[in-house]
């Protein structure tokens, strides 16, 4: 059962992760608009003109 | 004499000199909308960011201050192509907006623990099987509450609150049922893990609080939604004042900003903005959105006049005053707050429900853990047994039952272009078997039509309302949606109170009265009709102007007679204008001239004969009427107490919403009584097992969430209404705005 000391830690360890990324995530705005998310992704101003 | 705009009060300035503004944007439908705008802004001079909020349509604009005026912004995207109207976030909605956040940040805490806990459950579940041993059983335990505890202590406080809240003004709701549920749950798995026992409850508990908090956000979102579009409406609606100062200039300032004592100048066809006394000047008024009477009424130096009446011929001085003295607005108050007080006695499906299960279920705990004690068992046992009792009865599906549908059906309500004021008026909508209509504004169109287009040369027509698109005037706005090119003529002068003339083809044409326009021609009909005179080159015709019917008012008339519900129709408008309206309809049940508290006790009888009346109407007048309904709509043009009276308001020409509301509402609630019966069902199978003290965690956990889910999958079936897939936005910009900025 040693095999427990690592891997116990490490399945919470990325639980907390992904939970601290979602608070990040929701802390930065990126759930203020969700629509405008999904249609901004589609413009392609970002592109440098060639 | 100039005019400036003052838009300060929607202004925030920052320490560096950067101003900003949130504005509503009207006519943002598609993806290039997004580019369009935020580019085009950035490409001003004094312009420091923009950014289009795609989901609420709102754009934040910052810029720098003395480069550019808050008009100046306004302008900027006038000229490209959008019509923006400034914006002042309510408490309400930030407040709201917090909510959500702390929903959501419990809803994540909450979603990471039950994941965790779970898989050291499984764990447990199968080493209990197999070769676990103790003592990794107990770490597993032990790991479990080190989550489960502050996870729920975190995750349970929208609940716990709200329990709270209750229980200290004396009553019970949901939440008390689920906070004690989840606090013993957690408790005694404390306990259980400190003995070295075989079972603990942690990840019940835990997910418990996932799927109740799953349901919250999505219950709070679908609420923030409506808002966030009731508040772009209003604030699309947004009437703005011409305010005299000292020196007689005069100031463009939003409605909302006026105070008592201003002065304002009211231009012929624009709509009065604040209550108040006419001080010079001499106009009609057309006050049919406060009384529903079309005529119209002449005031002077002296008169009242009221906020939402619209000036006709001439342009009025006008003494801002605080609603006060026995006026309309008074009574109208007067009677709102008694028929709000009756109205908060109607007891929510929920509340009902609440109150019926709680006590039903500590009795039921408490009796296990007496039976078992008489039959023999040790204190602890009894104790176990009966935490099980409560744990598997906590209402899970009870209290996703009645949220979940609401939440599905308001959404079908959006896409039908309804949206909901208050949560519960899906269930009164549902019940409702007595419809009682207003006239003016809401079985007719809020703003008049031309009759008898039909009957004109084409040729002429287009003429006519060519020169009317230069008029502001209500008459001439109705003639001007004839216009098929929509250029107006160069060189048109309009002559207050009288009409329009330009020259076309080398010919002077005239618009107006028929005195102006030197035709002999019929004064206005007594039915609400007006008539105005369209010369030309010697020619001539008559054009009249009334009051028509909504589209489709007939066969949704017919409609919802054939759902077997009662018809009736009360107006503040004389009777030879209403009689042709409940003919055409075939609506036998009509009455006339009546005033707001002959309503309400129209209302009162019938609620005494035990009819429970869904009351439709848009005038200042109907607003007590409205909250003494059952249940009650309006349309977006109605009145702005009126409004905030109705459960419900809903957007658009059309009268379909009614139908539709009263559709997806009767299928919502039957939704509702479905999904109580799931919960009681599972309830009936999961409390014996847990009486008899067979509840294992497998057995909860699966219990609690198969029911849950099949709760949640059965209110999903509420959005089944076809309705044409049209989106809310292209609506606003249809709807016509009463006073516009100009």
């Amino acid at each position: 059962m040693n095999v427990l000391l690592y891997l116990v830690p490490m399945a919470l360890a990325l639980g907390l992760a992904g939970l601290a990324a979602f608070l990040w995530s929701m802390r930065a705005g990126q759930y203020d608009d969700l629509d405008g998310a999904a249609v901004r992704v589609l413009s392609d101003d970002d592109v440098g003109t060639p | 004499m100039s005019e400036t705009l003052d838009l300060s009060m929607f202004v925030t300035r920052a320490a560096d000199g950067i101003a900003r503004m949130e504005l509503a944007v009207d006519g943002v439908g598609c993806t290039s909308c997004i580019r369009k705008i935020e580019n085009g802004l950035k490409e001003i001079p004094g312009i420091a960011g923009a950014r289009l909020n795609f989901t609420d349509r709102r754009l934040a604009v910052d810029w720098r201050e003395g480069e550019l005026s808050a008009g100046g912004v306004i302008e900027a995207l006038e000229r490209i192509g959008y019509r923006a109207h400034p914006f002042r976030p309510q408490q309400a909605e930030s407040d709201e907006a917090l909510h959500a956040r702390f929903l959501l940040k419990c809803l994540a805490v909450a979603g990471f623990a039950a994941m965790n806990v779970m898989l050291l459950s499984v764990s447990v579940w199968s080493g209990n099987v197999s070769d676990m041993t103790l003592e990794t059983r107990d770490l597993f335990h032990w790991l479990s509450a080190a989550i489960a505890l502050p996870a729920g202590a975190y995750a349970g406080r929208p609940f716990f609150r709200s329990a709270f809240q209750a229980l200290r003004a004396g009553r019970t709701n949901m939440d008390v049922p689920i906070s004690i549920g989840v606090v013993l749950a957690l408790g005694m798995s404390l306990v259980e893990t400190i003995t070295h026992s075989e079972h603990a409850y942690f990840d019940s508990a835990i997910m418990l609080l996932f799927f109740l908090l799953c349901g919250r956000t999505l219950d709070h979102a679908m609420r923030r939604k409506t808002r966030a579009v009731a508040g772009n409406l209003a604030a699309l609606k947004a009437e703005v004042a011409h305010r005299l100062d000292d020196s007689g200039e005069i100031v463009t300032v939003p409605a909302a900003a006026l105070k008592p004592g201003d002065r304002l100048l009211v231009r012929p066809g624009k709509r009065v903005p604040a209550d108040g006394i006419i001080v010079s000047g001499t106009t009609e008024l057309d006050e049919s959105l406060i009384t529903g009477e079309t005529a119209r009424r002449t005031a002077n130096a002296g008169s009242q006049v009221y906020a939402g009446s619209c000036s006709f011929s001439g342009a009025v001085t006008v003494k801002v005053t605080a609603a006060a003295g026995g006026s309309l607005i008074d009574e109208v108050q007067r009677l709102l707050d008694s028929a709000v007080l009756a109205k908060s006695k109607i007891v929510r499906l929920a509340d009902r429900a609440a109150a019926l299960y709680a006590p039903v279920v500590h009795l039921t705990a408490a009796l296990t853990v007496i039976g078992w004690l008489i039959a023999g068992a040790s204190a602890h046992d009894a104790i176990v047994t009966g935490i099980a009792v409560l744990i598997i009865t906590c209402p899970c599906a009870l209290a996703l039952a009645i949220p979940a549908v609401q939440v599905v059906a308001s959404g079908a309500l959006f896409r039908s272009r309804i949206i909901i004021n208050a949560g519960d008026a899906i269930e009164r909508l549902a019940n409702a078997d007595t419809v009682v209509f207003d006239k003016t504004g809401t079985l007719t169109l809020p703003e008049a039509r031309l009759d008898n287009a039909a009957m004109i040369p084409s040729d002429l027509l287009e003429r006519a309302a060519r020169l009317a698109l230069s008029s502001h005037h209500p008459l001439a706005v109705a003639v001007a949606r004839h216009a098929e090119s929509r250029a107006p003529y160069d060189g048109v002068v309009e002559e207050p109170g009288r009409g329009v003339r330009a020259m076309i083809e080398d010919t002077e044409a005239r618009l107006g009265s028929s005195e102006f326009c030197g035709v002999a021609g019929p004064s206005d009909a007594a039915n609400g009709t007006s008539c105005i005179v369209f010369a030309h080159n010697g020619r001539s015709a008559v054009l009249s102007v009334r009051q028509t019917l909504r589209p489709d008012a007939k066969e949704i008339v017919r409609s919802l007679a054939a759902l077997g519900l009662e018809l009736h129709i009360l107006s503040g408008d004389r009777s030879d204008a209403v009689a042709p309206v409940a003919e055409e309809l075939g609506i036998r049940s009509w009455y006339a001239g009546l005033k707001p508290v002959e309503k309400i006790t129209y209302l009162t009888k019938l609620k005494a004969a035990g009819r429970r009346v869904l009351m439709v109407g848009d005038g200042l007048n109907d607003a007590p009427a409205l909250a003494t309904a059952h249940v009650s709509l309006s349309p977006i043009s109605a009145a702005e107490i009126t409004q905030a009276q109705a459960d419900a308001v809903f957007l658009g020409e059309p009268l379909s919403p009614v139908l539709d509301s009263i559709l997806i509402a009767r299928r919502a609630r039957a939704l509702m009584m479905q999904n109580l019966w799931v919960a009681v069902l599972y309830n009936a199978i999961a409390v014996p097992i847990a009486i008899a003290g067979g509840v294992t965690p497998l057995i909860a956990a699966a219990a609690m969430s198969g029911s849950s889910v099949i709760v949640t999958l059965n209110a999903l079936r509420a959005r089944r209404k076809t309705v044409p897939n049209e989106t809310i936005s292209t609506e606003i910009v249809r709807t016509p705005a009463i006073g516009h900025a100009a």
